[in-house]
């Protein structure tokens, strides 16, 4: 059960409240017409799905209805921030150094890092 | 291969069972393959299979980072069925249901698949124009398939509450007597058994690192165990598949999210058949242990995390008392997450990749374990020839660019 701090309500809420909405920081083309067949097919359906640190939209769906970001660790689950539409996140993939990451492995169930 | 036999039980039976052959080898990793497969559960390992039983390639490595079977294979809720409403998916899963009605005898391995029948209930009016459809698409292509009233679903299932008192009431179902269930590890374990007699080589505990590309051409893989040579490699690995795509250097329209399932205590046989609802969302079986084995959607957001949330949880064991209130009161014995890999049109991908000689068989969604056979065959024909199978050609990644897409989510996109 995931308890989420939606940035528009300054508030934790519980997962319940909220859906998942999928890849965040996707652009649409500027010119649809001027794509090509891959670009256009990368754009609606090729997706980053890492396993590690990702950032996905939520929408607070029963709150606010407002969407915004997070960024999350696909193994552990960790929420690392969340953050409004428009923002750049300032924990990414890079930024987070290795030590973090095995920590986050060795909190699971029956793992050993 | 020691074959096992009534007679083989009886003979063991007097040494006190201690004498069994190993069921496979556990090999040294030779410095080149023919062939490898990265994934050792049940697709993987049906791939290695037919390779070496009907297309002649004996020299195949399948490499798996855990242990056999360790993945979804051993996650799901077993469900076997073809009534998929697109020619290309139909064709594909009612390929895969034909060689599960011989799987047992083929592989000399008990599978335990039981034919009782799979009912797709409908609540709605538009689902029953649906189920309607989907049984006619079915027969065209040859499968069998009945449309049920609420009556006839009342009659196959007693203890379901088809009352008009429901919150969403029964109006009928689609109904494939040939559809059931099979033992999930017995497969993976029959197929490694088969692949290794015809001289396969399963190393588990092997995990690849990266793939060596020379040229846009494949000719191996790293791993921890060493580098390992083919010119042929096909990755079969489930949730997991985007992260060796990356390894290959390109994306797939994949996304990876937890797909969770539960058993009860055991109880004694109350429900026969397999009873699936799109509408309500939950389907439900029984084992031949007698626990009853429940599953629904996936957890929304993206995870590797091999278990999910629990308001997901709870809304498929909602769906499962609206169903049927008799369970009510039936104790949850285990929960668990398998990691899915969902693609946008809830059809698999059975594809050539930009890097040549590297296939990939994945996107398989919730309903991979159904196909595994016929997944494994085409995907080895597809590897021997080195040219896509009729039956698999539909469904490459290129489809995505194309806009062939195959949107199978009426049939396969909520409920498996």
């Amino acid at each position: 059960m995931f308890y989420i701090y939606c940035p528009y309500c300054g508030e934790h809420r519980e997962e319940e409240e909220f859906h998942p909405k999928g890849q965040a920081h996707i652009e649409r083309p500027k010119e649809p017409e001027a794509c090509s067949d891959e670009e256009w097919g990368n754009y609606l359906f090729f997706r980053d799905n890492p396993r590690g640190v990702h950032h996905e939209m939520w929408v607070h769906a029963v709150g606010c209805r407002k969407f915004f970001n997070m960024t999350r660790h696909t193994v552990s689950y960790e929420i690392l921030e969340t953050y409004k539409m428009g923002e750049q996140p300032s924990i990414t993939a890079d930024s987070q150094a290795k030590p973090r990451e095995a920590a986050a492995v060795s909190q699971q169930e029956g793992v050993r890092a | 291969m020691q074959r096992y036999s009534g007679f083989g039980l009886v003979k063991h039976a007097l040494s006190h069972h201690e004498n069994w052959e190993r069921q496979w080898r556990n090999p040294t990793p030779k410095k080149q393959y023919d062939v490898i497969i990265v994934g050792g559960g049940g697709h993987g390992l049906a791939t290695a299979y037919y390779l070496a039983k009907e297309f002649g390639v004996k020299n195949v490595a399948v490499i798996e980072k855990g242990w056999l079977g360790g993945g979804n294979t051993a996650r799901n809720t077993t469900i076997v069925r073809s009534n998929y409403l697109w020619d290309e998916s139909a064709v594909l899963y009612e390929h895969a249901m034909k060689l599960w009605e011989g799987l047992s005898q083929d592989l000399n391995y008990n599978v335990m698949f039981s034919q009782r029948g799979v009912l797709n209930l409908g609540h709605t009016l538009q689902d029953m124009r649906d189920i309607q459809r989907r049984v006619n698409a079915n027969r065209l292509n040859g499968i069998d398939g009945e449309v049920l009233d609420a009556k006839g679903v009342q009659a196959l299932v007693p203890i379901m509450d088809c009352s008009k008192n429901a919150r969403y009431p029964v109006m009928g179902a689609s109904w494939q007597p040939r559809a059931g269930v099979a033992r999930h590890d017995a497969v993976a374990w029959g197929y490694a058994r088969g692949a290794d007699a015809h001289g396969v080589d399963i190393l588990q505990q092997t995990e690849v690192t990266g793939f060596k590309i020379r040229d846009g051409q494949i000719y191996g893989v790293h791993t921890n165990r060493g580098d390992i040579e083919a010119k042929t490699v096909g990755c079969v690995a489930a949730g997991n598949s985007s992260v060796l795509a990356k390894m290959g250097g390109f994306n797939l329209p994949l996304e990876s999210h937890p797909l969770q399932a539960l058993v009860s205590e055991p109880i004694k046989p109350i429900l026969d058949t397999v009873v699936m609802s799109n509408q309500v969302h939950g389907y439900i079986s029984q084992s031949d242990k007698g626990d009853l084995v429940i599953g629904a959607g996936i957890d929304g957001y993206n995870g590797y995390g091999q278990r999910g949330s629990y308001p997901t949880v709870e809304h498929t064991l909602q769906a499962i008392v609206e169903m049927f209130p008799i369970f009510s009161r039936v104790r949850m014995n285990r929960q668990w997450g398998g990691i899915v890999d969902t693609c946008p049109d809830a059809c698999p991908i059975i594809s050539k990749t930009p890097v040549k000689g590297l296939y990939f068989n994945c996107g398989w969604g919730t309903g991979g374990f159904k196909a595994t056979p016929g997944s494994g065959h085409v995907f080895a024909a597809s590897l021997a020839k080195g040219e896509m199978h009729p039956i698999a050609e539909p469904f490459s990644m290129f489809r995505f660019h194309s806009g062939a897409l195959i949107d199978e989510h009426g049939a396969a996109g909520v409920a498996h």
